[in-house]
């Protein structure tokens, strides 16, 4: 009976994410268009554009590899399974062992690594551009990003995302210092992992700073859906991610009853809504930097993972 | 009986050598002398897997050689089983993929003596059981190898890689006699048994732990003894460099583990900050040193010193930990790095057998005259990629779970008590993170400009796929990278007798837990299943594509570039290698080797192109090598004007030394 409690709550996990991460970009860019005086698009749009990608046929550089043709599947399979296993409504996940938070900051990371392969696999000059500098800003990312993993590990004593959940949503934890700095932290590489304003602009083309569209520029049909769709994964899980960590509240426990897992769902939705809403307020307030000060920007999120994982190394009480 | 077996193959090694000189002018001679050692090596593999897997009582041997009052003792322990079955699987493979790679050697009398000589040396280091035989092995092993370094000696650079390697080796094995010197003690016990029971001063154990990171430092390629790597390893033929690369460091580092975790007995913890603070400087120089190549094998020697140094965290974290008494966190350490000596030995093979196919192909090492390649020779293409994965630490492949391991020891270390370790592991630990990014960044840059794009030269448009041993090898080592990766647990489990005889402690079995998953210590820590990731990407993919086929579209046109509306003929367009990396040495390369880029504009009217000069500089050789070649060269300058003195000038020299003898001998008395 747990098990197929647990299994019915894994699989209304990966459904739930997969269903509403076009809605949280939607979401994201009708605020930014009302915070701007626009109207903006439905926020169901990027379902339509999804449904409408699918359905067109790809235009393939003569050029091109199985590999550029394989990556879309790869990224998306690889997003997907990480989001899957970021506890959203509820803590008790089936397979959430199978990989925990270093594991599925890995996991990222090969999606990444296959993209920056396709946006050369062309061999264009965007795709380059777009490869080089994705893999200078991940180099910085991903290091801070296992600082505030190290750091809610020493805190939490484990790097089981559900473990770590259940600690911050038990009274033991209280305001602590190396949490803010990690909070902090964990902002900024969010941003600069989505590929958001200031790091990098999701609604140019055609521009010099332009990171994640310059790699994907040569997909088209389906490869495109599925990258866009694994974008949108990658947003929600790092949202997920800050929720289920520093705003663990509602979330369902591992042996919740139904009444706890809909609460748990009431829940998540809101946060979801309050998060795209800061982005988009951030993102409307900031300006795009200069792809070479992006390092100082998240080059301050390594230090501060770090200061926060040094302070929990000195002493247990920070 | 399996030390027997080993010592058997070792001797047939040595037959096949002599085999390779007396047959070196007949053309049969290279599948006879690489087929022979690939069955060697085949037959010790299956040998040493079976000491290591039984848990057998460590057989031991005395033979009549070497120095008439000691012998030659042999011995294989548990951690010498693990490392002869590193040796001899990287021997196998490498054997296996020069029975094709080795037809193209135009000088192959040149390697093939060499090379079953080698790989005897490699095994011999590791049976050793004492001082005597270990450094005698330990200097057959970089001669033989320096032969082959020299293979191709009428290209400058080999001889000047060959002259450096020379003498780092010679410097390593002086500061390794010299540890074994004061291991051994007064009474010259040479035998590592007399070793392991006495006590050592404390005086003497940091001497010893010094004199033994140097020595084995310098052959396994911790900065700032790695100079010698770099310019060697791509010199050597690439099965050699290979193995090189692959196993000859692993055997460096189980050099350091034998005298310093078992000969020197329980280590003190400040020993674990030098260790650690040399490798976390070693793991991020050498990734960002790779990154700054243009030449393939070069960059994937430097990208090795990067790995050692990810071993030697490990082993500096066991040391860390067995000085503190915390013996379950020491035996998930050292379980780390020996993982990892593993994983590196198979995906460095790998990778230096897909540049030998490349070089083969195309004759070139220069990235910035390749690209393309995965449309010519798909199958090679698709086995380095395996081995870029695997190397740059991503799921569900092997690299990432030792590095998984070694993230899992540094978050038991706030444990220690000293405030240098405290303060300095989370630091180490933010290096490695470091390196893992660089490392994909690396390897994202090494495919995607050797193997993606557009061919730059004709000679990467002409390029055949490589033969079929080459492939059969690649592909083999490649299937072990994925083994590895999706059954961590088997690997673990047999490396549990290693540490269960060093430090007296093991992990927790893994092959009982459920769905072949690895838990370090306890479930609701931390827990990593490989196999469940690799099936869930498997699934969740074929999903995606299944139902998109099925139901939406699978229409599939053919056409031009896109690259927004203004796509350039011209491979020369594409992205190289050297403005790939131009963002990381943009950010990293300012600090770490003064990199400075200043633009040559014409004036205005002026029809000359604008160049970019970029320089950087080895601040390693500049600061520790330059100096002491400066002031060699400079003594040597000095002394050179001795050798024209007239009869004289030498007479009275020979007077006022005489005198001067006199004189001591006078005042001493």
């Amino acid at each position: 009976m747990a098990l197929i409690h647990d299994l019915a709550v894994q699989f209304a996990q990966m459904l739930v994410v997969l269903l509403l991460a076009p809605g949280l970009v939607g979401l994201v860019r009708k605020c930014k268009a009302r915070l701007t005086r626009h109207r903006g698009a439905s926020i169901i749009q990027p379902y339509r554009d999804l449904l409408r990608l699918i359905r067109k046929e790809v235009v393939l550089a003569e050029n091109a590899s199985w590999l550029f043709r394989v990556t879309p599947y790869l990224i998306f399979a690889t997003t997907w399974v990480a989001a899957a296993l970021v506890p959203t409504f509820a803590t008790g996940l089936l397979f959430s062992w199978s990989a925990d938070l270093i594991a599925i900051i890995a996991l990222l990371a090969s999606a990444r690594f296959f993209l920056a392969l396709a946006g050369m696999d062309v061999g264009t000059s965007f795709g380059g551009i777009g490869s080089s500098r994705e893999v200078m800003i991940a180099s910085l990312a991903e290091p801070a990003m296992l600082m505030i993993v190290f750091t809610l590990a020493l805190i939490a004593g484990s790097t089981q995302l559900s473990t770590i959940a259940g600690v911050m949503n038990s009274p033991l934890v209280g305001v602590r210092v190396s949490l803010g700095l990690a909070l902090f932290a964990l902002i900024i590489v969010a941003i600069a992992e989505n590929a958001r304003i200031p790091v990098d602009n999701p609604a140019t083309h055609l521009e010099l700073t332009m990171v994640h569209e310059a790699m994907v520029l040569e997909y088209s049909g389906r490869h495109l859906a599925l990258i866009e769709l694994a974008a949108a994964l990658k947003l929600l899980l790092y949202i997920s991610l800050i929720a289920c960590i520093f705003a663990p509240w509602g979330i369902a426990g591992s042996e919740a009853g139904f009444a706890a897992l809909l609460i748990g769902a009431g829940a998540y939705v809101v946060k979801l809504v309050v998060g795209g809403g800061l982005l988009a307020v951030f993102e409307t307030a900031i300006a795009k930097m200069r792809v070479f000060r992006v390092p100082q920007f998240i080059g301050a999120a390594l230090m501060l993972g770090l200061l926060g994982t040094l302070l929990r190394f000195v002493s247990g009480s920070f | 009986m399996t030390l027997v077996v080993i010592l058997a193959c070792v001797a047939a090694l040595l037959v096949v050598s002599v085999l390779g000189v007396a047959t070196a002018r007949s053309s049969a001679d290279t599948p006879i002398v690489y087929g022979l050692s690939l069955a060697a090596c085949a037959v010790a593999l299956v040998a040493a897997l079976a000491q290591l897997l039984s848990g057998a009582t460590a057989p031991t041997v005395v033979l009549p050689l070497g120095l008439p009052w000691l012998g030659a003792h042999f011995r294989i322990d548990a951690l010498a089983a693990f490392f002869l079955v590193v040796v001899d699987l990287g021997g196998a493979a490498a054997s296996l993929y020069a029975l094709g790679y080795g037809t193209h050697e135009t000088e192959p009398q040149r390697v093939l003596p060499f090379y079953p000589a080698f790989l005897a040396a490699m095994n011999l280091v590791v049976l050793a059981d004492d001082a005597f035989t270990f450094l005698l092995s330990w200097e057959f092993m970089s001669l033989t190898s320096w032969a082959m370094v020299m293979a191709h000696h009428r290209d400058a650079d080999n001889r000047r890689a060959g002259f450096i390697y020379l003498v780092m080796a010679s410097f390593g094995t002086f500061t390794l006699m010299l540890a074994f010197g004061l291991l051994a003690g007064p009474t010259g016990g040479y035998a590592f048994e007399v070793m392991r029971a006495d006590h050592h001063a404390p005086l003497i154990a940091a001497l010893v732990l010094t004199l033994a990171l140097l020595g084995a430092g310098s052959k396994a390629g911790l900065v700032p003894l790695h100079v010698w790597l770099p310019l060697a390893h791509p010199a050597a033929p690439s099965h050699v460099s290979a193995l090189m690369s692959g196993v000859m460091t692993k055997v460096a580092v189980y050099g350091f583990i034998r005298i310093v975790l078992d000969l020197l007995g329980t280590p003190s913890w400040w020993a674990s900050m030098t260790v650690l603070a040399l490798a976390g400087i070693t793991t991020v120089m050498g990734v960002l040193y790779a990154l700054m190549q243009h030449d393939l094998k070069r960059l994937l020697a430097y990208h090795t010193v990067e790995n050692i140094g990810i071993v030697f965290i490990g082993v500096g974290l066991a040391i860390g930990f067995q000085a503190n008494a915390m013996p379950l966190a020491a035996a998930l350490a050292l379980t780390a790095a020996l993982f990892h000596v593993f994983n590196h030995s198979l995906f460095k093979s790998l990778l230096f057998f897909g540049a030998g196919s490349v070089l083969t192909a195309t004759g070139e090492r220069d990235m910035e005259h390749l690209g393309g390649l995965i449309h010519r020779m798909p199958y090679a293409a698709f086995a380095f990629l395996v081995g870029c994965v695997a190397i740059s630490a991503l799921p569900p492949l092997n690299g990432f779970v030792s590095e998984w391991l070694t993230f899992q020891a540094i978050l038991l270390s706030p444990a220690v008590p000293q405030w240098g370790l405290k303060i300095l592991v989370p630091g180490v630990g933010a290096l490695l993170a470091l390196s893992a990014a660089l490392a994909a960044a690396c390897f994202v840059k090494a495919y995607g400009v050797t193997f993606l794009g557009r061919p730059r030269t004709p000679v990467a448009e002409r390029a055949k796929e490589t033969d079929r041993f080459s492939l059969a090898a690649m592909f083999g080592l490649a299937t072990l990278c994925l083994l590895a990766g999706i059954l961590p647990g088997f690997v673990i489990d047999a490396l549990a007798p290693v540490s269960q005889a060093l430090l007296g402690s093991r992990m927790p079995v893994q092959a009982s837990d459920p769905w072949l998953s690895i838990v370090p210590i306890a479930a609701s820590r931390s827990s990593y299943d490989g196999l469940l990731v690799f099936v869930f990407i498997g699934l969740a993919s074929l999903l995606a594509a299944t139902a998109i086929h099925r139901f939406a579209s699978r229409a599939l046109r053919r056409s031009g570039a896109w690259d927004c509306g203004t796509p350039d003929p011209s491979p020369l367009t594409q992205y190289t290698a050297a403005s790939f990396a131009q963002p990381i040495r943009r950010v990293y390369g300012t600090l770490a080797f003064h990199a400075r880029e200043r633009v040559d504009m014409p004036r205005p009217g002026d029809a000359r192109p604008a160049v970019l000069h970029v320089s950087l500089r080895d601040l390693v050789w500049d600061w520790c090598y330059a100096p002491i070649e400066g002031s060699v060269a400079a003594t040597a300058g000095y002394l050179n004007q001795f050798q024209f003195l007239t009869i004289r000038k030498y007479l009275s020299l020979v007077f006022a030394l005489l005198v001067i003898l006199l004189l001591v001998l006078a005042i001493w008395l």
